[in-house]
């Protein structure tokens, strides 16, 4: 199993790279573009939700600082259609730091739903902000980015996909390494006894702050990605409050916590929300689906998908041996157990 | 002067004064034991010490620096670990998990190393086996027996070898057999230099293990001195019988 996993990410990772040259078709690509911005925000998000337990519902803030920084720079600076704008995508992150920093400072001084409900509350006054400061976001008649002329059929999405690609394998790559390091440690610390981590010298307060911040860089960049595939942004749009439920139901879906869980809620999400609304022909309509799914996963599988599969191995393995007799029983019991629990995941996957 | 030194800490919950005036020292090297019945202020002032309780117009210091109010990070980072008498591990972790969370005393760059090969590792194992839980290390340390738990967090304090450790109530609901093996790791570590300051109900516990005890009531400090001597003392046992 273990010599394996190399080979199927290798495999996975061909498969992402090659995905767009195999399926040339303009309308499953660009599901595909969603699908990867998607998952680097879900992945980033999940670096800062998912390892500290702080789950923050105003991340889709920093997508629309990201969108709005890429189309009001591109403006400004009279940026050209092409790959030039790119070039902007870590400065819209940069900019999304600037405002997550005092926001992130403010909210995570709370806890709880306390901090959920401040959260949701920050991404609403970003919102309203970009309806009315018009002078800058142009209100509610929205912003257009330029529009890459020379990209055209199938070829359009292409340079979307493999930026958004690169983004991605950032993100994974960020978050595993963060929960491998002592950093990732206190963030998972944090998540289980906040208090007890601070007295063993854990500096929470920074360490919250970090995570909060990192995370919001990868929104910016994504929503000024997403901005400049959209090629017009506007508040309603550039900030919607269901970009952060999207991202919440992929993570719990997949497993909170997990690295290869959010991943494969994207996988899941992403494609499903774009079939519901073909299928229905009435956008919006797949929010119905949504929120059943929430209810179901919630009721049925509170873990994620990749914690109870994982369960599900731990448990055939050692259901042989005894159970709860004795010392060893004990611990066969409690290694069934941590399969259900454990989204103390080391490997991760993509 | 006392390693560790409380002056004059008063604490009051709205209209409960939970410490009125408790003036502790701590000598370096010692066992020193804290009892008095329910409610007397253990705990609270256990917190005041920490740092997981603000106080007013009082000084505690430890070791020449004041840790009056100061954070819990810093007063563990300066030396000074605890338990909690609802042990408090971090259930989701594993064990060996446990372990280094509490080992960030080396500055901010080890931050960005692997836990798992820092040099602390070798450590935590040792403690792991000190305490007699390196068969569980890799189980979810909420799996673990009452027992178990009071063990790990007894031994990831260690961790990061403090020079004095606040024990609240380590015997609470532990077996006998456990109790004894508490007993004689904490006569060892007292032996390589470790400073104890502990609570426990357990009296037979207190008695032989502490040099010095020290008994509260309502708050105060009514008597200390040495086991014998407090045993017998008559102000003791008026608090304790409840008069
Ligand atoms: N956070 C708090 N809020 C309100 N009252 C508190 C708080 N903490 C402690 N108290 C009160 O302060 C008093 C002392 O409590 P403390 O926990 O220090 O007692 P203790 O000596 O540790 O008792 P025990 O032996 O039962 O653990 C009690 O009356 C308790 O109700
Ligand atoms: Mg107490």
């Amino acid at each position: 199993m273990k010599a394996l996993r190399p080979l199927g990410l290798l495999a996975l990772l061909a498969l992402a790279v090659l995905f767009p040259l195999l399926f040339p078709n303009p309308a499953v690509d660009t599901v595909a573009v969603l699908t990867v911005l998607f998952a680097t925000a879900v992945t980033a998000w999940n670096t800062f939700s998912g390892y500290s337990g702080y789950i923050s519902i105003g991340h889709a803030a920093f997508f629309g600082i990201g969108s709005y920084a890429v189309a009001i720079l591109c403006q400004d600076w009279h940026v050209p259609g092409g790959y030039l704008p790119f070039l902007l995508l870590p400065l819209a992150g940069l900019i999304a730091v600037a405002f997550a920093i005092p926001m992130g400072w403010i909210a995570l001084r709370t806890r709880k739903h306390t901090f959920v409900i401040l959260t949701i509350a920050m991404f609403f006054i970003m919102q309203l902000m970009a309806f009315n400061l018009r002078s800058v976001t142009n209100g509610s008649r929205g912003m257009s980015l330029p529009i890459p002329v020379s990209w055209s059929g199938a070829f359009y999405d292409l340079p979307f996909y493999y930026v958004g690609l690169a983004l991605l394998l950032v993100a994974v790559a960020l978050s595993w390494w963060i929960r491998n390091s002592k950093y990732g440690l206190g963030l998972l610390a944090i998540r289980d006894d906040e208090d007890r981590a601070r007295g063993l010298g854990v500096r929470t307060g920074a360490f919250k702050l970090t995570a909060f911040v990192l995370a919001a860089f990868f929104f910016g960049m994504v929503g000024g990605l997403h901005a400049y595939f959209v090629e017009s942004i506007f508040p309603a749009f550039a900030f919607d409050p269901l970009i952060d439920l999207m991202v919440a139901l992929m993570a719990f879906l997949g497993g909170l916590g997990t690295i290869s869980g959010p991943l494969l809620g994207a996988v899941i999400l992403v494609p499903a929300q774009q079939f519901f609304t073909i299928w229905f022909n009435k956008p919006g309509f797949y929010l119905m689906i949504y929120g059943a799914m929430f209810l179901a996963i919630i009721l049925l599988l509170p873990q994620g998908i990749v914690p109870a599969l994982r369960g599900r191995f731990t448990k055939a393995e050692t259901l042989a041996g005894p159970v709860r007799s004795g010392d060893d029983g004990d611990v066969a019991a409690a290694v069934a157990w941590a399969g259900d629990v454990g989204d103390g995941e080391r490997g991760g996957g993509a | 002067m006392s390693l560790l030194q409380t002056r004059a800490v008063s604490k009051a919950f709205g209209g409960v004064q939970a410490l009125d005036g408790c003036t502790l020292g701590v000598e370096r090297g010692s066992l020193t034991g804290l009892i008095g019945p329910n409610g007397s202020g253990k705990t609270t002032l256990f917190n005041v010490m920490t740092g997981y309780e603000a106080v007013d117009g009082c000084t505690v210091t430890f070791d020449g620096h004041e840790i009056t109010n100061a954070t819990p990070d810093r007063v563990f980072q300066l030396g000074i670990g605890r338990t909690f008498q609802l042990t408090r591990i971090f259930p989701r972790l594993t064990v060996l998990e446990n372990m280094h969370v509490a080992a960030q005393r080396e500055g901010w760059r080890s931050l960005f190393g692997r836990w798992s090969s820092s040099r602390e590792h070798q450590r935590a194992l040792e403690l792991l086996d000190f305490v007699g839980l390196t068969r569980l290390q890799d189980v979810p340390a909420g799996n673990l027996s009452y027992g178990q738990k009071k063990l790990l967090e007894f031994a990831y304090v260690l961790v990061a070898e403090p020079d004095v450790i606040l024990l609240d109530e380590p015997a609470g609901g532990v077996n006998p057999t456990m109790i004894h093996y508490l007993t004689d790791r904490i006569r060892e570590l007292n032996q390589r230099g470790v400073t104890f300051l502990m609570v426990e109900h357990n009296m037979e516990f207190v008695m032989g293990l502490c040099d010095r005890v020290v008994v509260m009531n309502h708050g105060e400090i009514i008597a200390e001195g040495e086991p014998e001597a407090v045993r017998s003392d008559p102000k003791v046992l008026e608090a304790y019988l409840g008069a």
